[in-house]
């Protein structure tokens, strides 16, 4: 039942270093590679309207007319934002894939996890 | 990440002084912000009706969170939340994930504070007659002021935030009064509401948005070692916190779905102090901007606090270079996480989108809660009920457990709709940070210091 004492290396300034640039340029490679090559925010489309210069032509009643003249808008600046409408078509492998993805990096986390929680408990409460 | 702990750095009991008020109140404060900007993409995904229905789905998966948070959190009474949770009940790789969780929803949630209050200061000028008006540098002021508040200390700052929170809630109830809900005088849901574009899709892809309207509120939890009575006063104080955001958020939908038309509300980046514009009222139009800029930067200052301290606990606890682990020998603050942070800040509250800002945020949140959902099942299996003194005992189990996963995984759906490249990303940087971690960085985390409650030996192990 005797307790092994993992003393872990200390380590170098140098290290300690490396492995903060480490971590922030895989914080900004994962976090803004999407947006830097424009592949975030899922695909939009634009709603085929009758006119894009007139609110009527764009869809728009009467009392929405004037809501969007209040906010500044002509027309021609809220035809771009009226007509924009997400692209929910999506292939079922993309779906696949992102699901099996979600799933083996949870699956990874509790595996490694556990290897790691029975070194903490064995040098908590010794090894039985 | 509590405040106190924070501060004196090593094992000093901190003081049991909070009640369910104080519980309600620091939920609130940092969630509130939620209703100024944010929660209105969820119309751009799915409509009007869809993002009510977002919200209200979204509230039944924070009551999931609450009462499983309740329950964990007043047993492992130790400051750090749901990390000190993971050290505990699922193992450190576990709680290195929770903690990065923790940093990226905080920091980019303090990015969009920032991005908010540069674009709301940019409108406003516009319309004084200052056509030159740029964002940008209000959005760098903004965090810089902030990160240098918070490295000097931030007691006064987390007081003011309470009082900046309360002005905010009191906008929008003022806002909702004003606009006469009971009559059509300026609202007109006849005419805005528009059933659902996308239909049924659209109501799941909405729900992405939805988590807007309260993500954040299980920081409540955060200050288990500071509250007076952990099982009356934390599933009180989360829960009434809850019940507040959701009539808040319902008279802010109401609102602004009765004055704007969906397509112009789908992408506003400051919806209710567009809404006050709506009314030709200069008094109000002067609340909803002053609500708004109070609101921003009380949960900005709030997130700076929260992210810097989960990042000094890492580095405390060796997960990360122990460096960043330092207190700031005069202002008692982790400065030097403070410091790291802020570019992280500043490159996404500089060049990305609002939405894009606030989806990583969002997933970092949907992992955390994810996540809790088998850490709560983990925790009573490892630790049946009887074998140790519990705070609370969560009712239904599994129950809330199942349903949270449930939503959760309808949740990945929704974000899959539209912004699927940032949810593969993201989970690709936890799968590298976590390989990292457990073949390079563990080596110099000392394993038995790891678990700290005076518990009996986990069954199974």
């Amino acid at each position: 039942m005797a307790n092994s004492h993992y003393e872990p290396p200390k380590q170098s300034a140098f290290g300690q270093l490396v492995d903060s640039v480490f971590l922030l340029i895989l914080v900004f490679a994962a976090l803004f590679a999407p947006l830097y090559l424009k592949l975030a925010g899922g695909g939009k489309v634009d709603l085929a309207v009758a006119d894009k210069t007139t609110w009527t032509g764009l869809g728009q009643s009467a009392v929405q007319q004037a809501q969007w003249e209040k906010l500044g808008f002509t027309p021609d600046t809220a035809a771009s934002i009226i007509t924009s409408r997400f692209d929910y078509s999506f292939s079922v492998t993309e779906l696949v894939i992102t699901a099996v993805v979600i799933v083996g990096y949870f699956v990874l986390l509790f595996l490694f996890s556990r290897t790691e929680y029975r070194d903490v408990i064995a040098e908590r409460f010794g090894r039985k | 990440m509590t405040q106190t702990t924070a501060v004196h750095g090593e094992k000093i009991s901190l003081l049991r002084v909070l009640g369910p008020g104080h519980v309600w109140a620091l939920g609130v404060g940092i969630v509130l912000v939620g209703e100024y900007m944010g929660w209105n993409f969820a119309v751009g995904k799915g409509g009007m009706i869809a993002a009510l229905i977002a919200c209200w789905v979204a509230g039944l998966l924070y009551t999931c969170v609450a009462m499983i948070d309740s329950e964990v959190t007043s047993t492992v009474a130790a400051a750090g939340g749901q990390y000190a949770q993971a050290k505990h009940i699922v193992g450190p790789l576990m709680a290195f994930n929770v903690g990065l969780y923790l940093v990226f929803a905080y920091t980019m949630l303090e990015a969009a504070n920032a991005i908010t209050l540069g674009y709301l200061v940019q409108t406003v000028g516009t319309m004084a007659g200052f056509a030159d008006v740029h964002d940008k540098p209000f959005i760098v002021l903004t965090i810089m002021f902030l990160a240098w508040l918070n490295y000097r200390g931030v007691y006064a700052t987390l007081t003011v935030n309470l009082v900046l929170t309360a002005v905010a809630f009191i906008a929008i109830l003022i806002l909702f009064a004003s606009v006469k809900p009971w009559s059509n005088e300026l609202l007109d849901h006849k005419d805005m509401l528009n059933g659902l574009p996308y239909g049924w899709l659209g109501v799941i892809a909405s729900l992405h948005f939805g988590l807007w309207y309260y993500l954040g509120i299980e920081g409540t939890c955060q200050a288990a070692e500071e509250v007076r009575s952990p099982a009356r006063s934390l599933p009180l104080g989360t829960m009434t916190g809850i019940m507040t955001l959701l009539i808040a958020a319902t008279m802010t939908w109401y609102v602004c779905s009765g004055l704007m038309p969906w397509e112009y509300l789908g992408q506003a980046v400051t919806p209710l102090f567009d809404a006050a514009r709506l009314t030709n009222s200069m008094p109000l139009m002067v609340l909803l901007f002053v609500g708004t800029v109070f609101s921003t930067l009380a949960s900005a200052n709030g997130c700076i606090n929260d992210a810097s301290r989960a990042w000094f606990s890492m580095g405390r606890d060796r997960y990360l270079p122990t460096w960043f682990g330092a207190v700031h020998p005069k202002n008692r603050t982790p400065y030097r996480s403070i410091v790291f942070l802020v570019p992280v800040a500043l490159v996404f509250a500089y060049f990305a989108p609002l939405d894009q800002v606030i989806t990583f945020s969002i997933l970092s949140g949907l992992l955390g809660y994810t996540y809790m959902s088998f850490n709560v099942i983990l925790f009573r299996k490892k630790w049946p009920l009887g074998t140790i003194k519990r705070g609370y005992i969560h009712p239904f189990h599994p129950l809330p457990a199942i349903v949270l996963l449930v939503l959760c995984s309808a949740t990945y759906f929704a974000v899959f709709l539209g912004y699927g490249t940032q949810l593969v990303a993201m989970l690709i940087f936890f799968v590298v940070a976590s390989l990292w971690f457990h073949f390079h960085r563990y080596q110099y985390v000392r394993r038995g210091d790891q678990f700290t409650m005076q518990w009996p030996r986990p069954q199974g192990y």
